[in-house]
């Protein structure tokens, strides 16, 4: 039995996983923390919110994230990938600044327009 | 840009976007919003991380994206926006006094005014750390305007002071832009932070948190060369002979909030002593009429989401007053802090203009297990809330509906009794 916080919402539930009976979880207040509790005991998953060297927009940085999850040891491995890109004025939120990023299957977006 | 307008919002950030646009729908004809930077969305330009508009949006966004949700719909209505306009002044016949950098001087004349000016950071000043004057020492928020929107980064080498949610989010920050987060120190015996990013920002990177702790020197001639952290007794005093050295070269504040209230002070509205906001109405009117007020310069908030539910009512409140007038005060209730709670807002309530229920949002002052939230006139128990656990850093809600409010003569007291 693992005991665990989940990180999916600002509530913070305490989890219990069960890793002998397929990973059954209790303590979750909704479905999202079973999903959570499980892939953290198999194969832990994070979202990476960063930025981006921009020229042409009023400010220096453009906000960014991995529109959806990659491997938790992926992570400085993106944040490597991203020192690498500059992006040109105008983006719009949403826009895809590198696809597949880091082999993750995972796109790079803007969360901002500049 | 006119300079009459029916609602003058002061300040763009999430508070202000929410309550023009409900300013606008609920009978305001004409709205503006006074920003003092360059774009709208405040604060939540620089929080790029995610976890924000659970509530509101049910999806997770970071903080660009949730105001710029909200600044899409501004953009649909006619709602007129000033940036890089500072307000100097608000009097109490609604004049705003400000300055712009295209427009020079102005002087616009509100029907009714919001106040969305949101909070500040606390400092090195507020908390009095001694030791010497060098460079390198930073509030968690002024390092997070440097790396995620200016491209600087204020350090390599960190030590954190306080855990809440900033200093842990900008733990992480750091780490990921390649500095080392040797510690992050927290007086208390208990983090500030949600738990979530403790385990995100600090556990996922092995970064150690130190609680009942505090930073007591800080060393350095030009540059921040070394803290001295100790461990604290229960009275917040520290132990002597617990010293810790660190090497670092950025020290980076995260020991509180405070709501920003120079305008609201110099208009004359009556402020709570608690909150260090203005004391508001059920409709988040203030207490000098047709002037409302909503968000962190209230009462500092933990979720985005909550700041803008409550600007929803503020901006509601606008829009009603400019078009039905002054709300009748002949029946009202006050609202106490009981036994464990630090504050209730609104510190007012006029039981006619609360149409199915009235929300109080409060704090309690310590972490407590099996509780009742238990609301009382006297000795009439008006409301009964079971919780399993509150803690400080979570502001809490209840909704009182009418009919409960009835039974309330001159006060609501809420407090937390543990439960037998």
């Amino acid at each position: 039995m693992r005991e665990l916080i989940c990180i999916t919402c600002p509530k913070g539930c305490h989890l219990k996983v069960d890793e002998e009976n397929d990973y059954k979880v209790t303590g979750n207040g909704c479905p999202r923390g079973a999903i959570y509790g499980k892939k953290e005991c198999t194969h832990p998953t994070r979202v990476v919110t960063s930025t981006v060297k921009i020229v042409g927009a009023e400010i220096e940085r453009l906000s960014v994230k991995t529109n959806g999850d990659i491997p938790k040891e992926k992570i400085f491995d993106v944040m490597k990938e991203l020192n690498r890109v500059v992006v040109k004025a105008p983006v719009h939120r949403e826009d895809v600044i590198v696809s597949d990023i880091c082999g993750t299957g995972v796109d790079l977006v803007a969360t901002k327009d500049l | 840009m006119n300079n009459r307008y029916d609602v003058v919002v002061i300040g763009g950030g999430p508070a202000g976007l929410a309550s023009a646009i409900a300013a606008r729908q609920n009978g305001a004809k004409s709205v503006l919003i006074i920003e003092r930077d360059k774009e709208l969305g405040g604060i939540l330009n620089q929080c790029i991380h995610n976890g924000f508009g659970l509530h509101h949006f049910k999806e997770e966004l970071t903080g660009p994206e949730y105001a710029g949700k909200y600044i899409d719909e501004v953009d649909k209505t006619d709602i007129d926006i000033l940036l890089d306009t500072m307000v100097i002044e608000i009097t109490p016949d609604k004049m705003v006094y400000c300055s712009s950098s295209i427009h020079g001087y102005l002087m616009i004349q509100a029907k009714s005014i919001i106040l969305n000016m949101g909070c500040r950071e606390r400092t090195r000043g507020a908390i009095a750390i001694p030791g010497t004057r060098a460079s390198g020492v930073f509030t968690a928020g002024a390092a997070q305007r440097y790396v995620n929107i200016e491209g600087y980064m204020p350090g390599k080498r960190v030590v954190i002071l306080g855990s809440g949610d900033i200093g842990l989010i900008m733990a992480r920050r750091m780490t990921l832009e390649g500095a080392k987060v040797l510690a992050v120190v927290e007086v208390m015996p208990y983090s500030n932070g949600l738990n979530r990013n403790i385990v995100q920002c600090l556990h996922d990177y092995d970064i150690p948190l130190y609680l009942s702790h505090t930073i007591t020197d800080i060393v350095g001639k030009s540059r921040v060369e070394k803290v001295v952290v100790s461990k604290v007794d229960e009275n917040r005093n520290p132990i002597e002979g617990t010293e810790m050295e660190f090497d670092c070269d950025c020290v980076l504040l995260s020991v509180g909030l405070i709501p920003e209230n120079e305008l609201s002070n110099a208009l004359g509205i009556e402020m709570d002593p608690r909150t260090h906001g203005p004391i508001v109405y059920e409709n988040m009117e203030t207490s000098m009429e047709g002037v409302f007020a909503s968000g962190n310069v209230v009462h500092v908030h933990d979720l985005v989401d909550f700041v803008s539910l409550e600007s929803e009512t503020a901006g509601m409140g606008a829009g009603r007053y400019v078009s039905n007038g002054e709300v009748s005060k002949n029946r009202f209730v006050r609202t106490i802090n009981g036994d464990n709670i630090s504050y209730v807002v609104p510190q007012y309530i006029r039981k006619d203009n609360v149409e199915k229920s009235v929300e109080l949002s409060f704090r309690v002052r310590r972490p407590t297990q099996q509780v009742n939230i238990v609301v009382k006139d006297g000795d009439t128990i008006i409301a009964k809330f079971k919780k399993e656990h509150v803690i400080p850093s979570e502001m809490e809600k209840i909704s009182i509906p009418k009919i409960l409010l009835e039974k309330a003569d001159k006060e609501l007291v809420v407090s937390i009794e543990e439960d037998a």
